[in-house]
């Protein structure tokens, strides 16, 4: 992608290096976050039957509330995927539009997620209540945290691309949002399967 | 809890007890003297605009140096409290009490790791390494600049918790449950917690960065292969920094959970697991061990072919060897508490990986061993520091193989066993080395050479006063005495504590040589003067640019042929070349977002450990808001003109016109300069 920004911009050499410099930084950024979210997995599975007495998943999980945030961010990787073909297309509306349909479903999710807690602090299983509860709250919102950064990163762009335009420098920060809104989603189906399937089987 | 304040209050001011408030009194009137001396001099200009500001490596190199001296003293100062307390409390208090004592032993152990040895490992690789693969600059810059003011705030939060409020006494290792807000209440293990945090975030940055560097920004010919084994070090290194930082990021993330929303990681009851937290913490703790040492052995390795004035014997097999220790590092977390109970099969890997990573590191040893073999060597003290290192390390190597053996381990977990031996691995392997790495690139920072007769008696006293002050705490521990002990009533140990604190104050000596060096050769620096940027004839290509170097290093980059490139190109007689003209140099202009980064993140980390909250939020918003200003920057270089170049390059050839003969000739034993004719 950055070759096609560089033929269509006419990028220097020089630039075109240092955008693989920081696409390449960008991915070992990536690499330290998955061991966080790793030791986030393991921390939760070693609590995951300190229930304390409290609810365990199987009464607390929803399949329906899941399943709908799994589909909103599924579907904002796609259409995440969209905006990136329309970039390599020059097509500066349709990023916009994909970018702002993208945003629109990350939102979604952070709403789903965001009544998902509230749903539980108000039953009173809120982290406090046991391991296994700070474990499930402290992986599933480092994940809602990371995507509520990633709106915000989503909204910076969308202005740059309003007032910069395509421009290699913005090109090439969308490809690393691209990274890391598609890393964020491969985390979440991990949290499906680790945590909100087993918990309710 | 005060909405505006929360728990801060007048009485977190330390007027409750004498030593509390003359450290506070010291913290403070070091923090004016410096302004003052700023003021005196007029400095504030050159201050911010070339230095707080600086994207160049080489500037962030020297003031990450700064940070670590500093906090060498502050860390040392712990170290003479404790052994003067342990020297004369048997059967009576000693003049600390003990919740005095803990604090100081926490923050001895949290600042000589986090903000002595990381700075000064980060400032050594900065200034450093992009030299030697014959780099303009590291990938990164205003990241690097971010992970400095970073790491200094978190250095500034250990200071200040001296003056507000108190220092955790939970120990460097922060051990849940007694670390939980259940029996440790008030501010000291946030304090811990969040200068750990901050700075944390800084070195896996730093780690990112300087790996970008090296895979991405070498001179072209400068392969792998070719690279000086000090590059080799940090790449490892940095690889240990990328996936061992996050363990404790989260270790300590959870911790602040537990203590500040109540959840339930590492508490007794309520379905909370401590030994989670000892394994997250070790599973970052252990490689951390050979994050500080690798480059050690870097500057060893460069520092042992120079001045034995041979080629590095065994090359390859050094790499591999910092390869290997680098996988296995990440093997070995579980010896630090075999006595937590787990099975005998799993204890008794942990205790053969261990003992299996002392293979590699003597594999090193012996190579520095051939280096020297029928080497002419000339006792810089660099080399005097790499000499005491190869003794005294293996002395220490051999007692951590000795803990490596889980039954062995049971007797001697947490005594003054434990301290004896990795005081012994890392004084000689990790300071040792940073000292000598600040001997011997000090003239490439500064234009002139440290004095010679101060750092061998620096040395001196550094290598008599360790073996005195340590050799002792492994005879006490085979007495039985337990780590951290305020007060003691068995007569048996007060002689041994003794001689140790004799060993403190002559190592204490040690560093006021240090300062007398540094005082001696500014005053000296014209006598001192090393005008061709190659004052131990060196033999990688740090040596090949002026000293100090121009800001973009390279006025035009070297084409490496060979491993030893500067050395290789002497031989051939391509050094000193010039071209036929130079192009136009692009690099990254100054700013002040960085450190404005580093001071908010500060601010936030007070404000966070104080439960302030209105102001943690405000410092978020306004870091995300300096980020989002300086990722719509895409003005943020600017050029040398080739004019301005030629300048440059004109000033240093002309210096090298009426440089003297190098010092190195006047050397008893010297062999010689590489010449084209002597190249076979």
């Amino acid at each position: 992608m950055t070759a096609e920004a560089a033929a269509m911009t006419g990028i220097s050499p020089r630039d075109a290096e240092r955008y693989e410099e920081k696409e390449f930084g960008f991915w070992l950024y990536l690499m330290s976050d998955a061991i966080i979210f790793s030791l986030l997995f393991a921390t939760y599975l070693v609590m995951v039957g300190n229930t304390a007495g409290g609810p365990t998943g199987k009464e607390l999980f929803s399949i329906e509330r899941a399943s709908g945030e799994t589909l909103a961010l599924l579907l904002s990787s796609t259409t995440f995927g969209l905006a990136a073909v329309a970039l390599s297309a020059a097509d500066r509306s349709k990023v916009l539009i994909w970018l702002a349909v993208t945003f629109l479903l990350g939102a979604c999710f952070i709403f789903l997620e965001i009544g998902e807690f509230r749903g539980m602090i108000a039953q009173g299983a809120g982290p406090e209540r046991s391991g296994f509860l700070s474990g499930f709250f402290t992986l599933v919102g480092t994940h809602g945290l990371h995507v509520s950064v990633g709106l915000l990163w989503i909204l910076v762009m969308i202005g740059q691309v309003l007032f910069k335009g395509l421009t290699a420098p913005v090109a090439s920060r969308l490809m690393r949002l691209g990274l890391f809104w598609h890393f964020l989603d491969i985390i979440w189906v991990v949290i499906f399967s680790v945590v909100y399937l087993p918990g309710l089987l | 809890m005060d909405i505006i304040f929360g728990r801060l209050t007048i009485d977190s001011l330390p007027f409750y007890s004498a030593i509390a408030a003359s450290g506070a009194a010291i913290t403070v009137l070091g923090a004016l003297s410096v302004a003052g001396v700023i003021t005196y001099f007029g400095a504030w200009r050159l201050v911010l605009f070339d230095w707080v500001s600086s994207l160049d490596h080489k500037k962030i190199g020297i003031m990450y140096i700064m940070v670590a001296l500093v906090m060498l003293m502050r860390g040392f100062i712990d170290a003479a409290m404790m052994r003067s307390q342990q020297a004369i409390a048997f059967n009576n208090d000693g003049y600390l009490p003990p919740s005095h004592f803990d604090q100081i032993f926490s923050s001895h152990g949290t600042i000589m790791i986090f903000f002595m040895a990381m700075p000064f490992l980060s400032g050594l690789i900065n200034l450093v390494m992009p030299q030697q693969i014959g780099s303009r600059d590291v990938a990164f810059p205003f990241m690097n600049s971010i992970s400095l003011w970073l790491t200094t705030a978190g250095a500034g939060l250990v200071l200040i918790s001296l003056v507000i409020g108190k220092f955790s006494t939970a120990g460097w290792t922060g051990y849940p449950p007694y670390s939980e807000s259940q029996f440790t209440p008030g501010v000291g293990v946030d304090y811990w917690l969040w200068a750990v945090l901050i700075s944390g975030i800084g070195s896996t940055m730093t780690g990112i960065n300087f790996l970008v560097t090296i895979i991405k920004c070498r001179a072209p010919g400068m392969y792998l292969t070719r690279m000086p084994l000090f590059t080799w070090t940090v790449f490892v290194t940095s690889i240990l920094m990328i996936f061992a930082f996050p363990a404790l990021t989260v270790a300590c993330g959870m911790l602040v959970l537990d203590r500040t929303l109540g959840f339930h990681f590492f508490t007794n009851a309520m379905g909370g697991n401590m030994m989670n937290y000892i394994n997250l913490f070790w599973l970052w703790g252990h490689p951390e061990v050979y994050i500080l040492i690798l480059p050690a052995f870097g500057v060893f390795s460069e520092v042992v072919a120079v001045f034995s004035q041979k080629r590095l014997f065994g090359y390859i097999s050094l790499v591999l060897a910092t390869m290997a220790i680098g996988l296995l590092s990440f093997t070995v977390w579980l010896h630090h508490f075999f006595t937590m109970g787990s099975s005998a099969k799993v204890n008794s890997f942990f205790g053969t990986m261990t003992t299996i990573i002392a293979v590699p590191t003597g594999v090193k040893v012996f190579d520095w061993l051939f280096t020297i073999f029928r080497g002419r060597i000339i006792f810089k003290t660099p080399m005097l520091f790499t000499l005491g290192f190869l003794v005294t390390f293996t002395i220490g190597g051999l007692s951590g193989v000795l803990l490596a053996l889980p039954p062995v381990d049971y007797l001697m977990h947490n005594t003054t066993f434990l301290i004896a031996h990795f005081h012994n691995v890392i004084i000689p392997g990790v300071l040792f080395g940073y000292l000598a790495g600040y001997m011997f690139w000090f003239p490439k920072a500064f234009g002139f050479k440290l004095n010679d007769k101060w750092g061998a008696w620096s040395f001196w006293c550094w290598i008599i006063g360790f073996y005195l002050a340590f050799m002792p705490l492994y005879v006490l521990g085979f007495l039985g005495m337990p780590r951290r002990m305020e007060h003691y009533d068995i007569a048996a140990w007060q002689p041994h504590l003794i001689v140790a604190a004799i060993g403190a104050f002559i190592i204490f000596l040690g560093i006021v040589c240090l300062g007398v060096q540094l005082w001696v050769s500014i005053r000296d620096r014209n006598q001192l003067l090393d005008l061709t940027g190659d004052p131990w004839n060196g033999r990688s290509l740090e040596w090949a640019t002026s000293s100090p170097a121009a800001p973009y290093n390279f006025a035009v980059l070297p084409q490496v042929q060979s491993v030893d490139a500067w050395w290789d190109m002497k031989e051939r007689g391509v050094a000193y070349q010039r071209p036929d003209r130079y192009e136009p140099i692009t690099l990254p202009k100054n700013t002040f977002i960085s450190a404005f980064i580093g001071g908010v993140g500060f601010v936030f980390g007070f404000a966070m450990i104080w439960y302030i909250w209105w102001l943690a939020v405000l410092c978020l918003v306004l870091i995300a808001g300096a980020i989002i200003v300086r990722a719509s920057d895409d003005d943020s270089d600017y050029t040398i003109s080739a004019d301005e170049v030629k300048a440059i390059e004109d000033a240093r050839f002309a210096q090298l016109a009426k440089a003297p003969k190098n010092e190195m000739e006047d050397e008893p034993g010297f062999a010689g300069f590489p010449a084209p004719e002597a190249s076979t």
